[in-house]
C-alpha cells in the first residue's frame, strides 16, 4: 500500500519524502490543479528538481492537472500535461474527460490516474475511464461506505486511492458548486474552493467575529470561539428556525483504524490531503500514516492505532476533530 | 428553439406526479424529461409506471427521455440504472458516467446531463463519438463558453441550457433532509416527501441562500434567463430546459412558449416572472460571475 503525500512547494515535497511518503502529488502554479493558492505549486524550472529529489529516494512523484479547461484556457492545461511528462513524472491526475483523450494521445506512455475531482463512485464510470484512456488508478470521492469500497474493489479492475486524512470535502468532488454559486469560482473551474480573495474575517463588538464569501454571512462567533476558515459546507446556518451546521462540523478525515480493512480489500494507495498545509504538518502526518501503515503491513491482525497517532493527527485536524466520514455508514 | 422540461428533483406522491404529467400533456413543452434523478429511495413510481406516463405524454405529441440517478453507490442503483438504459423505446439522459459507459457499450445515442462535465470541445468530441446525441451545458458555464463549445460541436449534436428552476448545486453521501430532521438516512421516514420544492436554508442574518433536496444541495433563488431569450436564440441553443417546481410550472412554460415567439417585451417578462420566483431570480452564471447574483 502506497503512501501519497502533498506537496505545495519543494520544503513539503522534501519533508514528505524524508518522512517516509512512497510518492507526493503536486501542481504547477496556477489554475490547472485543485490547489490554485497564492504562494503554492511548482514552475516550469523547479519541477526538475521535485523530479530530481524524489526519484534520487526512491520515491515517485505525481502531477495533479485535475480542474476543467474550458476553451480559453485549453492550451494551458495541455501545455501542463506536456510539461509534466517532460519532466518525468511518475503520473498525472485528470479529471477532465477531454484532457484525458488529449494525455492518453499524445503520451500513451504516461501513467494516468483519474482524480478524486473526476467524480467516479462506481465501476461503470471507472471501465469507461480504464477502456477509453487506460487509467492506472482512481482516486474515489469521500462518499462510499466501507463495504461499498469493498465491492468496489472486487468488480474493477482499476487500482484505488483512498482518502485517509485530512480536510474533508463532504460533497462529490467535481460536482459541488457551492464556492461558484457564491464567488463565481470553484475547484472545478479555477482551482479553488473558498478563494481568500472573497473572504473576510470581521471583528465585531465584544469579542465576537464572523466570517463572509464573496459578502455572504457563512458563520457567526461568540467570544472565545475559534473561528473557522469560511468554507460554506462547514458554516452555521438556519434551516426553519433550526440554527447550526446544516451541512457539516468543521472536522478532518481520519481513517487510521480502517486501516486493516483497507489493506485487506487491496486498496492501492492512501492519499494525504493537505497541499496548502505548512512543511510541518506534512512532516508529522507523513511519520504517523508511515509508522501506523508499516505495523498494519507487518501484523494486520494485531494491529491497534496507537492513541498518540490520534492525539497528534487531532492537533492538526480541521476544528480539531476528526471522524470517518462517509466511510461510515452513520455519518450518511 | 424547442422548450425541455427538467426531471422532478423533489419527492412527489404517485398521485401528485400523475396530475402533474397530465397538466404538463396539454402545455406547450416539445421535451419531457421523466424519471428520479436524487435518490434511489424515492420510489413513488416503477419504471413500468414512468413508461407508461411517457407514453401518454408521447400520444399528446412530446418527445420523452429518462433521466437517471446523479450519484450511484450501490450495485442494486447500478442494476436499475441498466434496466432504465435498456428500456428500448425511450431516449436516456446519463447523469452520472456510469450511464454514459452503459449506453456507449451497446451504440445506444444518449443525451448528458448537466451534473456530467462538459467543460470543453474535446470532452464534448470524445462523448459525441460514443453516441452523445445531446448536451445539457454545466449550470456553472458563462454565455461566452456555451457560444463557443455550442459552435464548435459536432454535427448531429444538440446544445441544452438549464434556464428556468432552482440551479442544482452539489450531491453528498449524506442526506441534508434526515440530518435537518435527526434521522439517520437509512431510516430517513422519506420525510422530503413532506418538502415538495426542497427546504430553505438561510444565513444568520436571514439571507434566502440554498435549498436542501435529499442528498442535493440547490440554490434558495431560481435561475432565470428569460428576459436573456434572445441571446440564447442568437447563439443557435436548440432547447432551453425548465425545472419543475411544485406550484406554477405551467405558467412558466407558458411564459417562455410567448417569449419564444417575441409576444411579450423583456420587461413584461421581468414582471410577469416574478411572482413564480419565491427568492428572486438570478442570470449570474449566464453573465460570466457568481450564480447568485443578478444582472437583469
Amino acid at each position: 500500500m502506497e503512501l501519497v503525500c502533498p506537496a505545495g512547494n519543494l520544503p513539503s515535497l522534501k519533508a514528505a519524502v524524508d518522512n517516509g511518503a512512497d510518492a507526493v502529488y503536486m501542481g504547477f502554479k496556477d489554475d490547472t490543479n485543485a490547489r490554485h493558492f497564492a504562494g503554492l505549486n511548482f514552475t516550469e524550472k523547479n519541477i526538475g528538481q521535485a523530479v530530481e529529489y524524489v526519484h534520487q529516494k526512491g520515491a515517485r512523484i505525481f502531477t495533479a492537472i485535475n480542474t476543467f479547461p474550458q476553451p480559453e484556457g485549453w492550451r494551458r492545461w495541455t501545455d501542463a500535461v506536456d510539461r509534466a511528462a517532460e519532466a518525468g513524472v511518475d503520473a498525472v491526475i485528470l479529471a477532465d474527460i477531454g484532457l484525458l483523450d488529449y494525455a492518453a494521445e499524445r503520451w500513451p506512455d504516461l501513467h494516468l490516474h483519474l482524480s478524486v475531482q473526476g467524480s467516479a463512485t462506481n465501476y461503470e464510470s471507472l471501465k469507461f475511464m480504464y477502456e477509453n484512456f487506460g487509467i492506472r488508478r482512481a482516486v474515489i470521492p469521500r462518499v462510499l461506505s466501507a463495504p461499498q469500497v469493498r465491492h468496489l474493489t472486487e468488480q474493477t479492475p482499476v487500482p484505488l486511492e483512498l482518502f485517509g486524512f485530512g480536510s474533508l470535502c463532504v460533497m462529490v468532488e467535481g460536482r459541488c458548486l457551492l464556492s461558484s454559486y457564491v464567488t463565481g469560482r470553484s475547484p472545478n473551474t479555477y482551482g479553488a474552493c473558498s478563494p481568500a480573495s472573497h473572504v473576510e474575517w470581521v471583528d465585531l463588538e465584544n469579542g465576537k467575529m464572523e466570517t463572509r464569501l464573496g459578502g455572504l454571512l457563512v458563520d457567526r462567533y461568540e467570544a472565545g470561539e475559534n473561528a473557522g476558515y469560511p468554507t460554506i459546507c462547514k458554516g452555521r446556518f438556519e434551516v426553519q428556525g433550526k440554527q447550526g451546521y446544516a451541512i457539516e462540523e468543521p472536522t478532518s478525515l481520519n481513517t487510521l483504524e480502517l486501516l486493516p480493512e483497507m489493506m485487506d480489500m487491496g486498496i492501492a494507495a492512501i492519499k494525504i490531503e493537505g497541499r496548502q498545509r505548512s512543511p510541518a504538518y506534512v512532516a508529522q502526518v507523513t511519520q504517523i500514516w508511515r509508522s501506523a501503515i508499516d505495523a498494519c503491513a507487518k501484523d494486520p491482525q494485531t494491529f491497534q492505532v496507537k492513541d498518540e497517532w490520534n492525539r497528534e493527527l487531532g492537533k492538526v485536524a480541521e476544528g480539531a476533530q476528526t471522524t470517518l466520514g462517509a466511510y461510515h455508514r452513520s455519518w450518511q | 428553439m424547442k422548450i425541455s422540461l427538467g426531471p422532478v428533483l423533489y419527492f412527489w406522491s404517485a398521485d401528485k406526479l400523475r396530475e402533474f404529467y397530465r397538466e404538463i400533456a396539454g402545455s406547450s413543452v416539445d421535451i419531457v424529461y421523466l424519471g428520479e434523478t436524487i435518490c434511489s429511495k424515492r420510489r413513488s413510481l416503477t419504471l413500468a409506471e414512468w413508461i407508461e406516463i411517457g407514453e401518454e405524454l408521447q400520444s399528446a405529441g412530446k418527445e420523452v427521455v429518462l433521466s437517471t440517478l446523479a450519484l450511484l453507490e450501490a450495485e442494486s442503483e447500478l442494476k436499475s440504472l441498466k434496466r432504465i438504459c435498456n428500456n428500448g423505446k425511450f431516449m436516456v439522459e446519463a447523469n452520472d458516467m456510469a450511464a454514459v459507459q452503459i449506453l456507449s457499450s451497446q451504440s445506444i445515442p444518449f443525451v448528458v446531463g448537466h451534473s456530467i462535465n462538459l467543460y470543453n470541445q474535446r470532452t464534448i468530441s470524445v462523448l459525441a463519438k460514443h453516441s452523445m446525441r445531446r448536451w445539457v451545458a454545466p449550470v456553472e458555464l458563462s454565455k461566452y463558453t456555451i457560444k463557443e463549445l455550442h459552435q464548435s460541436k459536432p454535427e448531429g449534436v444538440e446544445s441544452e441550457l438549464f434556464v428556468w428552476g432552482r440551479i442544482p448545486l452539489s450531491y453528498a453521501a449524506r442526506c441534508y433532509t434526515a440530518r435537518h430532521y435527526d434521522l439517520p438516512k437509512d431510516e430517513c421516514q422519506y420525510k422530503c416527501i413532506e418538502d415538495p420544492d426542497g427546504i430553505l436554508l438561510e444565513t444568520k442574518e436571514n439571507e434566502e441562500f440554498l435549498t436542501i433536496n435529499g442528498i442535493q444541495t440547490q440554490s434558495a433563488q431560481s435561475c432565470n434567463l428569460l428576459p436573456h431569450l434572445e441571446d440564447i436564440a442568437d447563439i443557435g441553443i436548440d432547447i432551453v430546459r425548465i425545472s419543475p417546481q411544485s406550484s406554477a410550472t405551467l405558467s412558466i412554460i407558458e411564459l417562455f412558449n410567448r417569449a419564444r415567439s417575441n409576444q411579450i417585451s423583456i420587461d413584461e417578462r421581468i414582471v410577469a416572472a416574478k411572482p413564480f420566483l419565491h427568492y428572486g431570480g438570478v442570470d449570474g452564471y449566464w453573465m460570466g460571475k457568481a450564480g447568485m447574483k443578478r444582472e437583469i
